[in-house]
């Protein structure tokens, strides 16, 4: 179960990078998985403030829009938030039904398909899809790739965020901090077999309680995810706040990526250059103040644009919607 | 698809972005490209062990601070988590637990004695000395002259009534008793902690 | 607890009422799911709430608030009717069998002896028939008319499930569901545990609501077995300590009782509380009273304690009020009768009912000393807060003082959680500025008290002159010291009956079986005996093992009472001394003595023939149904409306006023002017803790502030509707004491209830945010809560109250 990621060997993907990773090392390394089991989720939110104490993130405090979801969506300060939802099954019976969102892990991940940026977004041969923000040059072509609209941009440095599954954490042997808190064991962390035969014995347990539906969300879509869930009525996995049923990486990132990646990358590279002689010539050249006005408020917009992206419009007032994902 | 990136600015923060990597292709790297695990924070750190004090679980705490109690530093606490050995809590904590650091160093945390003068709208910062000169005094002068030895029917009840006290749920035994033995010391009997509400 | 937190995966099921433990006690709550993952178990909720505990339960029901007695007492008529009692249990180990006085009797909501014009009852005729020895009667059969068991199935014979579902609310397949749950564990290896908390205290029929779920316990034959129990979680983390340690107005330590003011006589008082047994043979430990007693006195006050001045017996302050609880207190302070108070680690102005007049109360006040790592709302009740806390400080007069103190993790220590563990801790880093531990600001003003009295003199200075101070530096008692003190050591060798030396003069005490009533041993708290023997710390102790796969880890830290970890284990075996259920088996008779996987509560060489029973604590030996005299609103709870109800009486006395709330509360005049009606204020409001928060605390720690930033109250769907109120709506919450504003929640998880032939809305308030913190500005809670409580502790009735919704 320990990562030994570290190692440059030791990561099979790399974004934009036209070189293959290496992918020999994987004698004993082992796929980590996160379980979320949602029918034991209590959510209290240890696992929020434990993730926030450990990478050392504090949002803002903002302010009750009228549901206990707080924050009421993902930032790049809170990598991961709680969802509430109050849903009246067939029998007529309330289930307040609790999901933990943050990054799937995915094991052919839109974000690391879809970054232009060498190095930006790497896989570990443990399933880890981790951000290098020091190469993140704040496209957001990652939030366009991310089929669960995971990674937030920050406007303070312009970089991309999302949960790391605590690869510091992994990487000494340890459980990711959010994890560990899990005071209901909703949360668990093993491989990623030990994790599907864990899975399934909590499935079994719930169908032995009349939850004929129980079952495990591992997407095909998207390879399978190194986070799964437990879910109570894994036939509607939208009733859990919008969970989507069939996620998929966009076509348009699968285009980018066959065709238009490399020349992008080849243009990327050339103008890298370029700058690099001039720097070497002339020193370092400053963005005119107006121009950069002009990036930032493009990137502004950004915030509409991954919505338009993923066909819904998810929390986009902060007011996490029961209704709408309702069956 | 209407991702709002433009063309131009597209290259400017690719350009900006490819800079190292581009870098790192011809041996100018700094470090290698690739390493971006984030240094493990708890190397070295001091670990002790502690209990929460909020509710009445009493899960086991591990305090990781920064310096080895060497006379040359001031220890200060910069990550709390489960302490795994705990029977009840096994390493986990609840989000009140999981925020414990914010407590102990919460901006609010008082640092001096202050006194605030009657009908006066600020606090005012005194030194130990005297606020606890000034303390016993009024406790003294108001003891003095409302102790009951005995009351309206002759019996003896050698209590005080006019200053009371609450003592605190989250202080521990060794507060509490030393707490108690003093108070009834003194005779008082307005006397309560959380547990009366 | 009875039980313990672990032991909790050891139950069948599960019963959360009165209480939210995956809201509160989260990390607690995991046995629940451990006991449902491997032990099958079933997880139960009554509340007025769908609450997060309820999200994860096998079934709920829904209750009006403030109604608890009536689903338990229906409860146990149900279980008699239907013969799901376990009979051996009762017979055996309660006062079933004991036959009450000819005179007891119960008439229209009000027991025998109710005197109307001082709201209290002469309790003579609430008491056993006794024999010429002094014994209690008994009929072994249960058949006599006044037996307990006969009088206790008539009682509540009334609690049909028509009369039940009236008053609480709750749909009628409902409360048959979680009946028919509830009596399957009347089988013997089968156990129900009870998880309650502040949502069973704060009613001013709190402690009778309790003692109906220990009713029901009894009944089914669950205390003193793996995963049963009635389990107070309590809701601070020393608050089990601070009890033990007799922290409140009139007990000492180890809950040891103050002297009346006419308990004048020495002897007298003694006697009253070291109870002979009234059934033969029983152990009946409080008998040894004295000695606990004589200990603490010589723990005080050293060689000045002596047998010839009664051990100091005048040095303690004897109490003319029953309590001097905080709404007594606050009641005289608002009648500017208290000129100091010190709020160590309290925040009354935010946790007390009735605000505004806790703000008038504190302004009356000379002098008020906050002692606290923290800012409090009450140390800054004179400041003004704009509409959070309006007041001109110009015309308060108080002097406050704000006293730094270190926090947990800046200090060595101890605190009891509510499996009653000791459990040691140590300091990690030094405290902020100048703050400086509770013991050397408490060291620092007594022994300033001390100077001043030797030089100046004044009222009766010989308790404070002559407390025993023996540490290293006077300034700052250590933890250490302290801990040991409060364990005991002998003054003198100590031997036992058979003159063997036991302990040697100096020595730490091993237990409070160590303890002499002729001042040969010193014990600051006879309960604590044993944490801290010769051999040393022993809640230092970190050996988590569980050689038994019970969960008692008898090498973790310490538990009082002599490190038991279930209490009156001696329940879990037959009379015979084998256990009721392997599976279930705490200790049992091996032929020579008591022994099992937790530490005998029971003297180990009892054997089963000398018929002792299991309850060592009661006079009986037994399980109480019957409370005799030591409740006073009678020895049989019955349900009372709250102090402000939503319905015009109490559907089961509708016809007597005097029956409508509890008899026996006690309420001041203007307390009483301040309470609403449900024609002015018709919601019925309940307030609670979020799981996100703690109090007031946590509005000062920015990772909790994210989780939870603003005030907000529940409203259920139909209501809002009703109101025209949406989710993210300001609403204004107003009682007859004042308003808050706040956000509306609108969920369905609160939903109408059906009660006494009438529509009633519940509205939840969480009790946090303040004026003071890293969260949104707001109002308390406490604004709206109304100055009543309990009839026995005085907890106020923040769980029950009448309010209006406005939308703003």
């Amino acid at each position: 179960m320990r990562g030994d990621q570290i190692n440059l060997q030791n990561i099979v993907a790399r974004s934009a990078s036209p070189a293959p990773s290496p992918q020999v090392r994987d004698g004993a390394v082992e796929t980590v998985t996160k379980l979320i089991d949602v029918s034991r989720c209590i959510g209290c939110k240890a696992c929020q403030v434990a993730c926030s104490e450990w990478n050392d993130l504090r949002d803002d405090v903002g302010e009750c829009v009228g549901v206990y979801d707080n924050p009421v969506d993902l930032t790049p300060n809170s990598w991961e938030v709680m969802r509430f939802n109050e849903y009246e099954n067939e029998q007529g019976n309330l289930e307040w039904l609790i999901r933990k969102d943050n990054c799937m892990h995915c094991a052919e991940p839109g974000c690391l398909e879809a970054c232009p940026a060498p190095g930006a977004i790497v896989q570990y041969a443990n399933g880890i899809v981790d951000f290098n923000s020091e190469h993140c040059i704040g496209c957001g072509y990652c939030v366009a790739g991310c089929p669960f609209d995971i990674p937030r941009i920050s406007k303070k440095d312009s970089k991309a965020y999302k949960c790391t599954l605590c690869s510091d954490r992994v990487f000494h042997g340890l459980e990711p901090a959010c994890v560990k808190s899990c005071p209901t064991g909703s949360i668990m962390f093993g491989t990623r077999e030990d994790m599907h035969e864990l899975a399934e014995t909590r499935t079994d347990y719930l169908k032995s309680r009349g939850y004929e539906n129980a079952g495990v969300y591992d997407p095909e879509g998207v390879g399978g995810t190194n986070v799964i869930y437990v879910l109570q009525h894994a036939d509607k996995p939208e009733i859990y706040s919008g969970l989507p049923k069939d996620p998929r990486i966009s076509p348009m990132v699968e285009a980018w990526k066959g065709v238009t990646k490399p020349l992008m990358s080849a243009a990327i590279g050339l103008a890298a250059l370029t700058g690099f002689f001039h720097y070497v010539a002339a020193g370092p050249k400053e963005v005119p103040p107006e121009e950069e006005e002009e990036m930032r408020a493009e990137e502004a917009n950004e915030g509409l644009s991954r919505q338009d992206l993923n066909g819904q419009d998810r929390n986009g007032q902060g007011r996490p919607s029961d209704e709408e994902h309702r069956p | 698809m209407t991702l709002k990136i433009t063309r131009r600015q597209f290259f400017k923060l690719g350009a900006a972005g490819m800079a190292t990597s581009s870098m790192a292709m011809m041996g100018f790297a700094p470090e290698p490209a690739v390493a971006s695990i984030r240094h493990f924070k708890l190397s070295g750190a001091k670990i002790t062990r502690s209990n929460c004090t909020y509710c009445s679980v009493g899960c086991g705490v591990l305090l990781y601070s920064r310096g080895d109690e060497a006379i040359n530093t001031i220890d200060n606490i910069y990550h709390v988590e489960g302490d795994p050995d705990h029977p009840v809590s096994r390493g986990s904590l609840c989000p009140k637990g999981s925020g414990l650091l914010d407590y102990v160093n919460s901006d609010s945390r008082l640092s001096h004695p202050q006194v605030r003068e009657p009908g006066t709208d600020e606090w005012k910062q005194i030194s130990w000395d005297e606020a606890l000169d000034r303390i016993a005094r009024h406790m003294k002068d108001d003891r003095d002259a409302n102790f009951v030895t005995q009351n309206d029917a002759g019996s003896t009840v050698n209590h005080w009534l006019t200053t009371g006290f609450l003592a605190a749920s989250a202080s521990t035994n060794e507060t509490a008793y030393l707490t108690q033995k003093i108070v009834r010391s003194l005779g008082m009997l307005v006397f309560d902690n959380q547990a009366r509400v | 607890m009875t039980n313990h937190w672990v032991d909790i995966r050891n139950a069948d099921l599960i019963l959360a009422m009165g209480g939210n433990p995956a809201e509160a006690h989260p990390v607690g709550f995991r046995w629940v799911m451990e006991a449902k993952e491997k032990n099958d178990a079933r997880l139960v909720v009554v509340d007025p709430r769908f609450t997060r505990t309820a999200a994860v339960a096998d079934y709920f029901a829904e209750i009006r608030t403030g109604t608890d007695i009536a689903f338990l007492g229906g409860l146990i008529n149900y279980l008699i009717e239907t013969d799901q009692i376990h009979h051996d249990y009762v017979r055996a180990y309660t006062d079933a069998s004991l036959i009450v006085r000819e005179e007891f009797g119960f008439e229209d909501g009000l027991f025998t002896g109710y005197d109307a014009e001082s709201n209290e009852y002469a309790t003579e005729s609430w008491n056993y028939e006794y024999d010429d020895e002094g014994f209690a009667r008994r009929d072994d059969t249960l058949q006599h008319p006044r037996c307990v068991f006969q009088l206790m199935r008539e009682h509540y014979s009334r609690y049909t499930l028509e009369v039940v579902s009236n008053v609480c609310g709750t749909p009628r397949a409902k409360i048959e569901h979680v009946w028919a749950m509830v009596g399957e564990t009347a089988a013997s290896d089968r156990t129900m545990t009870i998880l309650y908390a502040l949502g069973w205290t704060q009613h001013s029929i709190g402690s009778q609501i309790i003692r109906t779920a220990a009713m029901v316990q009894l009944l089914l034959g669950n205390m003193g077995l793996r995963g049963g129990g009635v389990n107070a979680l309590r809701g601070h983390s020393n608050i089990q300590g601070l009890t033990d340690l007799g922290l409140l107005s009139n007990l000492l330590p180890g809950y040891m009782r103050l002297p009346k003011d006419d308990e004048q006589d020495y002897t007298n008082y003694i006697q009253e509380r070291a109870r002979p047994p009234l059934v033969p043979d029983q152990v009946s430990y409080w008998r040894y009273y004295e000695r606990f007693h004589v200990s603490l006195m010589k723990a005080w006050f050293g060689d000045a304690a002596t047998a010839e001045n009664d051990w100091c017996f005048e040095w303690l302050p004897k109490l003319s009020e029953t309590l001097y609880d905080v709404l007594h207190t606050f009641e005289r302070m608002h009648h500017g009768e208290v000129n100091g108070y010190f709020c160590q680690g309290f925040n009354p102005l935010a946790a007390f009912p009735h605000k505004a007049k806790i703000t008038a109360s504190l302004s009356r006040l000379k002098y008020l000393v906050v002692i606290d790592p923290l800012r409090t709302e009450t140390a800054e009740f004179w400041k003004n807060h704009g509409e959070y806390n309006d007041v001109d400080p110009s015309t308060i007069d108080t002097e406050v003082f704000r006293l730094p103190t270190t926090c947990f993790a800046e200090e060595n220590g101890t605190i009891v959680n509510s499996s009653r563990w000791l459990q040691w801790f140590w300091a990690a880093a030094p405290p902020p500025g100048e703050a400086r531990p509770d013991t050397a600001i408490l060291a620092g003003l007594f022994l300033r008290l001390q100077r001043l009295y030797r030089e100046e003199g004044g009222a009766f200075a010989e308790p404070l002159l002559n407390l025993h101070w023996p540490y290293r530096f006077p300034e700052e008692p250590s933890p250490a010291e302290l801990a040991r003190e409060y364990n005991g050591w002998a003054l003198e060798d100590v031997e036992d009956e058979e003159r063997r030396i036991v302990v040697r003069a100096g020595e730490q005490l091993e237990d409070f079986g160590m303890l002499r009533a002729d001042g040969s041993t010193a014990c600051g708290c006879w309960l604590f005996a044993g944490c801290w023997p010769e051999e040393g710390n022993l809640m230092t102790r970190r050996d988590n093992s569980d050689p038994y796969g019970t969960g008692q880890t008898l090498g973790w830290a310490w538990a009082w009472p002599a490190n038991r970890r279930i209490l009156y284990n001696r329940a879990s075996a037959r009379p015979d001394g084998t256990p009721w259920a392997t599976r279930k088996a705490v200790v049992w008779w091996n032929g020579q003595r008591w022994v099992g996987n937790d530490v005998p509560d029971f003297p180990t060489d009892s054997e089963p023939a000398a018929n002792q029973r299991p309850f060592i604590m009661n006079q009986t030996g037994s399980g109480q149904f019957f409370a005799r005299d030591r409740m006073v609103e009678g020895p049989f709870p019955e349900h009372y409306e709250p102090f402000e109800t939503p319905i015009a009486n109490n559907p089961l006395h509708p016809d007597n006023p005097l029956a409508k709330h509890n008899p026996g509360a006690r309420v001041f005049e203007e307390d009483r002017a301040n309470f609403g009606t449900f024609e002015e204020f018709p919601h019925a409001a309940t307030s609670y803790r979020l799981t996100e928060h703690f109090h007031y605390w946590t509005m000062h720690n920015r990772l909790n502030a994210i989780t939870q930033p603003e005030k907000f109250v529940e409203i259920g769907e139909s209501l809002a509707s009703e109101l025209g109120i949406e989710r993210g709506d300001r609403v204004r919450v107003s009682s007859k004491r004042g308003h808050i504003d706040a956000v509306a929640v609108v969920t369905k998880r609160i939903r109408p209830l059906q009660v006494a032939g009438q529509t009633v809305h519940q509205i939840g308030i969480p009790l946090h945010w303040g004026f003071l913190g890293e969260t949104k500005k707001s109002h308390l809670t406490n604004t709206l809560t109304p100055s009543v409580g309990d009839a026995n502790t005085q907890t106020p009735e923040y769980k029950s109250f009448l309010v209006r919704v406005d939308k703003l």
